[in-house]
């Protein structure tokens, strides 16, 4: 090593010495904006460096009293009792089953939608429905579980009394391990397609007009302007929603479940993050439910750092 | 787009209405059955339910005035608004610093502060290790649990460093000519451009705060701190899962109505900003500023 050292050029050394002097100083120039990053920087390092720090927990026995650092070491064996536990597989198959009919459902619907909004003639209808069908994204899912309530509940519920009227028995969607699934896929298509269509809008306004009247010149029908311009010209927009959605496969939406689930719809609703909140808050399983948790966010990780990759290939572009 | 009238273009475009009429109704109908439900008077829905129209005479302000009239109510809409404002003020206050310095290019550390400000973004490690964090820095029935762990959001930072760094270069590099430094360059020449993008994230975050349900769950036990949908989701279960629930026994208004309008009140804010947001959906066009 000191003889490597030695035998460096001294214009090499002299430039080494350079190039951090020069570092500091353009560290001085911008010491202003070091200084307005600081309390945001701060932040990060507490609130969300700081649970990454806690995750270890999920190789540890917890024990609240000792804490996170004390705590005894136990290796994979949170990640073993998981996958080996007869919740396993049902918590999988309904975290996939929600996210994915999520996904197959709502997004042709969506990308309908927008062709059919880009069509219209009349910018006003177009423009009312565009407002319409973006309001519901805005509403918390307690609203939309109270307007669920007013369509669906057994007594006064807009759909049971036409069931009635119809000489059927009123049904309990909510409540019913029948009928629960659709209730969640169903209303989160209801509440995200109108929104999902800007993307695609967006898409379809960016193809050149020319191609369109090039297609009116020869005389094409508006099936067959759709199907040879408008999808091919989102084609790259829809691979790249699919593959985002693919990589957040194991989101299944915490929020909607939580607030519309009950006891009895358990084991066609749970999802991953349900029996997380519950094993770790409510039973006080810290070190399992952090590990089911951990698990989550590498898949998730892994997911869409392929899809990513995925996307750059096929369409070109990346996500992040 | 060129607008051939034929007679085939003429049918597709009615068929196009038929079918965006559907969609529109399948949004327009529940929403008008939680208005009818929340105003319809006791008598007729003890008589008949609720019917699809109800004669506009009819209509009455009792589950309102029932619903505002208890202390719990005007107290957790008064606690949504502070959660909200607070909220909404400092994650902007945080966002736009972090969002501002990733968009200047070539500052030492720069590639380093945005790896790990995406790493954030791309691993969650779940629920249980930020409720240990804010329970550990005894966070409970403390606002701040609410709005610190969701504050900065990496998404809405990088939209906003996009529009800093459309933001014209010789703008600031004038300024810096004059001596300006970077927080004064922030303050007095990005941010009076950048009204557009504030406005849009700020409103993202004040949505987002204004209906965030489960962390205020989570993390507040006194009643007296219950934001809005905690309350409105308790009004909601306590109805749906028991018939008999205890409110008012001299109420002139049903169980029914008063859950549509906790609704809709609910709602309200939603709507007096909504053609807000909706105004910024595009990005927001930058005025002047340089003049070429």
């Amino acid at each position: 090593m000191r003889v490597k050292t030695l035998t460096i050029p001294p214009e090499v050394r002299s430039t080494n010495r350079f190039d951090f002097r020069k570092l500091i100083r353009s560290m001085w120039r911008q010491r202003w904006l070091y200084f307005l990053m600081t309390p945001t920087l701060i932040y990060f390092a507490i609130f969300k460096y700081g649970p990454l720090w806690n995750a270890q927990i999920a190789f540890k026995d917890f024990k609240p009293l000792l804490g996170v650092m004390d705590s005894p070491w136990v290796g994979f064996k949170h990640f073993e009792t998981f996958i080996h536990s007869f919740y396993f597989t049902d918590l999988m198959t309904n975290t996939l089953i929600f996210s994915v009919a999520k996904l197959v459902l709502g997004l042709p619907l969506a990308v309908i939608c927008a062709i059919a909004l880009h069509e219209t003639w009349s910018v006003r209808f177009r423009t009312f429905v565009q407002t319409m069908i973006y309001l519901p994204h805005f509403l918390s899912w307690v609203i939309m579980f109270g307007v669920l309530l007013v369509i669906l509940s057994p007594g006064n519920g807009l759909l049971n009394t036409i069931i009635e009227r119809f000489g059927g028995e009123p049904i309990a969607f909510l409540t019913s391990p029948h009928y629960f699934r659709w209730v969640v896929i169903l209303s989160d298509i209801w509440k995200e397609t109108g929104w999902s269509t800007i993307l695609y809008l967006a898409a379809l306004l960016a193809i050149s007009p020319d191609l369109y009247e090039a297609a009116a010149v020869d005389g094409a029908t508006p099936l067959q302007r759709i199907w040879y311009i408008s999808i091919p010209g989102i084609l790259p927009v829809i691979v790249l929603v699919t593959l985002l959605r693919l990589g957040h496969i194991l989101e299944a939406g915490f929020n909607q479940i939580f607030v519309l689930y009950s006891v009895p719809v358990y084991s066609v609703g749970d999802i991953l993050d349900t029996w997380v909140y519950r094993q770790g808050i409510l039973q006080f399983q810290f070190g399992l439910a952090t590990a089911v948790g951990f698990f989550k966010g590498v898949i998730g990780l892994a997911l869409i750092l392929s899809a990513n990759r995925l996307a750059k290939q096929l369409a070109q572009q990346g996500i992040y | 787009m060129l607008h051939s009238k034929t007679r085939d273009a003429v049918i597709f475009q009615i068929g196009l209405t038929i079918f965006l009429s559907l969609i529109l109704l399948t949004i327009l109908i529940p929403f008008w059955r939680v208005i009818v439900t929340a105003f319809i008077p006791l008598d007729i829905y003890t008589r008949e339910g609720v019917p699809f129209l109800l004669p506009p005479t009819q209509w009455t302000l009792e589950a309102f005035k029932q619903l505002l009239g208890h202390s719990m109510f005007p107290r957790a809409a008064w606690n949504s608004v502070v959660i909200t404002l607070l909220g909404t003020a400092i994650s902007l206050a945080l966002t736009v610093p972090l969002a501002y310095g990733l968009s200047t290019r070539n500052f030492p550390g720069r590639k380093l502060i945005m790896t790990l400000v995406l790493f954030t973004y791309l691993f969650s490690p779940g629920l249980i290790p930020v409720y240990l964090l804010i329970t550990g820095m005894k966070l409970t029935n403390n606002y701040l649990a609410i709005i610190l762990p969701p504050a900065v959001s990496v998404y809405n930072t990088l939209v906003m460093m996009s529009f800093f760094e459309g933001l014209p270069e010789e703008l600031k590099d004038a300024a810096r000519i004059d001596g300006a430094n970077e927080l004064q360059l922030l303050l007095y020449i990005i941010l009076p451009l950048s009204k557009p993008i504030l406005l849009t994230i700020g409103l993202f975050y004040a949505v987002y705060f204004w209906n965030e349900f489960f962390t205020p769950l989570l993390y507040l036990n006194d009643n007296n701190l219950m934001p809005l949908p905690v309350l409105l989701r308790n009004i909601l279960i306590s109805a749906s899962f028991n018939e008999y629930v205890e409110y008012d026994a001299f109420s002139s208004a049903s169980l029914e109505s008063l859950k549509a309008a906790g609704v809709l009140i609910t709602m309200i804010p939603m709507f007096l900003i909504y053609p807000w947001i909706q105004r910024y959906f595009t990005r927001g066009t930058l005025v002047g500023g340089v003049k070429e």
